[in-house]
């Protein structure tokens, strides 16, 4: 069972719910798939830690063989090559690795090398695998290494809960890719209700089964939750505005580890989502 | 025109609740939402008119024509993007494709042709300001491009302004790095969260490797008064000027939802973001005489 946990935006609560879900899971696999600010790790605390380099290929020019032709540079759709001073000039962060300058370049002057972009890091907590991606800073794109992340995704039938990326975008798409449910987190604002439709129609596009969570509910209206009464989501839980919980969150402690409270929360969170991969599946087979 | 960008690392630490607010105290002419994934300044800047559409044209997508098309797949066996779907022919995964012609100039059918795509939408709202914005069509990528062409757009309706307030997109990755490319400044708001002292350490990294200039604010720093000396703490040993502390303050939510900044009602975090705003345009614009 592989469940995303998605939202239109960081800090709604994406992580605080799927590194729950796993704690209170017990025996299942976190995977952080927010390469550019991983923060799951920073709650687990992982052990007996094992690292991956991960990279990406980008073209080598060797100068003897070019004779300026410029077949690369007007191919490249990403301006990643440039042709200045009788020299081909590489920018890597544009480079998206189609090889597209190697294959076609007549003198065979180009080869292509590895860049290192992020790595990967697995380790346990508890009895939960833990797998991190981690980008450097100054690359564009963690496509690659979220590729690369979803091939820690166990063969067994354990639970897995995918953290995903804020937005809708390429990014989050790679990460939904191979989730049989899709859990959103939804913040009871206007901005909340506005990044949720984002992420709704982007499950909807992609057929995946889906429900809300809806976090930090305060008194009053909650714009989020009409909306799912209005397009006849499913509401999986609700989340209370907590200080207590804000406190020990904002501390990366995990509460379901810490208070018989907020594992309840989450442990019944767990039952109910369970329930609708079930039913999904039922359905669909 | 010096430009200030507002950055956080990750979304929901409060960046478009500071932008509005800064935009209405430095009653400013000219302002951009950079978060073409998920835009929300729109939702608290009543704007009068309607806004000049425009459609946004990502990078291209491939398609084969299947009358033409042979059968070798050797599009499928040099796409890195895994987006050539063999089934009954061959047939490209829309959302899996970069636009990076290879396939094309492999086919030797001439089959495969790369086709212009709409990927979003830019909006551009003049009245007495300007005010420039998009919305990336939901799974496309080169979300960078359109940030720029969204800074493109408001600095060429800017006029002679002095300055433009910009609302950052979240993370690292590409859209960020194509918001900072020319900025002046960049305003960091941080969150007194362990999380979010990662967040921000890493975008400080980023907006250093870019050569540009940070200055630091707590959000919400009464959630965790430990971790916001901490984050003050941080600045002081790595010379990175700080521009003070907003507290928590369910008044924001209210006004936010209202469809208001928190410097339109008088509320704790309006004022202290009023402190915060002063302080950064000291350092943006010296007073040298």
């Amino acid at each position: 069972m592989n469940i995303a946990v998605l939202s239109g935006k960081g800090g709604t609560g994406k992580t605080l719910v799927s590194v729950n879900l796993a704690a209170a899971a017990g025996k299942s696999t976190y995977i952080d798939c927010d390469v550019e600010e991983p923060n799951g790790h920073l709650f687990f605390k992982p052990e007996q830690i094992e690292s991956e380099k991960i990279s990406v290929k980008i073209p080598l020019i060797d100068d003897a063989l070019c004779n300026g032709c410029r077949k690369c540079v007007d191919f490249c759709k990403f301006n990643a090559l440039a042709y200045v001073g009788s020299k081909v000039l590489l920018f890597d962060v544009m480079c998206h690795s189609c090889g597209g300058c190697s294959l076609l370049c007549p003198q065979k002057a180009i080869s292509e090398i590895d860049k290192n972009v992020g790595e990967i890091q697995k380790g346990v907590s508890e009895d939960v695998t833990v797998v991190t991606g981690i980008m450097n800073t100054g690359e564009a794109s963690g496509v690659p290494i979220i590729k690369n992340l979803l091939e820690y995704i166990p063969s067994s039938n354990e639970s897995v809960f995918i953290d995903c990326p804020p937005g809708s975008a390429c990014i989050v798409m790679e990460s939904i890719k191979d989730a049989d449910y899709c859990v959103l987190v939804a913040e009871p604002t206007l901005f909340g209700v506005h990044n949720l439709n984002m992420v709704y129609n982007l499950v909807k596009l992609f057929g995946k089964p889906h429900g809300v969570v809806l976090n930090k509910c305060l008194e009053g209206d909650n714009p989020s939750e009409k909306f799912c009464i209005e397009n006849r989501i499913k509401i999986l839980g609700r989340i209370p505005f907590d200080n207590e919980l804000g406190t020990l969150n904002s501390n990366a402690l995990i509460v379901a580890r810490e208070s018989d409270k907020y594992r309840a929360i989450f442990t019944s969170l767990l039952e109910t989502v369970t329930k609708e991969v079930q039913h999904e599946t039922a359905v669909n087979s | 025109m010096k430009q200030l960008l507002i950055l956080s690392g990750k979304g929901g630490t409060g960046k478009t609740t500071m932008a509005s607010a800064f935009i209405k105290f430095a009653q400013a002419k000219v302002f951009a939402d950079c978060d073409v994934d998920a835009p929300n300044l729109h939702l608290v800047m009543n704007q009068s008119v309607e806004p000049i559409r425009s459609d946004y044209y990502g990078l291209p997508k491939a398609e084969i024509n299947p009358d033409l098309c042979v059968n070798c797949g050797l599009c499928m066996q040099h796409c890195r993007f895994d987006s050539i779907i063999e089934d009954d022919g061959y047939t490209i995964d829309y959302y899996a494709c970069e636009g990076c012609g290879v396939c094309e100039a492999v086919c030797p059918a001439g089959a495969i042709s790369l086709n212009p795509a709409i990927a979003g939408e830019l909006m551009l709202y003049k009245n007495d300001s300007v005010f420039s914005t998009a919305e990336l069509k939901m799974g496309s990528g080169t979300s960078g491009m359109l940030v720029s062409e969204v800074k493109k757009q408001m600095k060429e309706a800017a006029g002679d302004a002095d300055f433009a307030i910009i609302d950052g997109s979240p993370g690292i990755g590409c859209p960020v790095i194509a918001s900072i490319s020319g900025v002046d400044m960049v305003l960091i708001v941080a969150e007194p969260s362990v999380s979010g002292i990662s967040d921000m350490e890493r975008i400080i990294s980023t907006a250093a490797k870019f050569q540009t200039r940070a200055i630091v604010c707590i959000n919400k720093y009464d959630t965790n008064i430990v971790n916001s000396e901490k984050i003050e703490a941080f600045c002081k040993s790595n010379n990175l000027p700080f521009a003070g502390k907003i507290p928590f303050d369910s008044e924001a939510v209210k006004a936010v939802n209202k469809g208001l900044s928190i410097a339109d009602v008088d509320c704790a975090s309006g004022r202290a973001a009023r402190e915060v705003f002063e302080r950064t345009f000291e350092i943006m614009f010296p007073i040298t005489n």
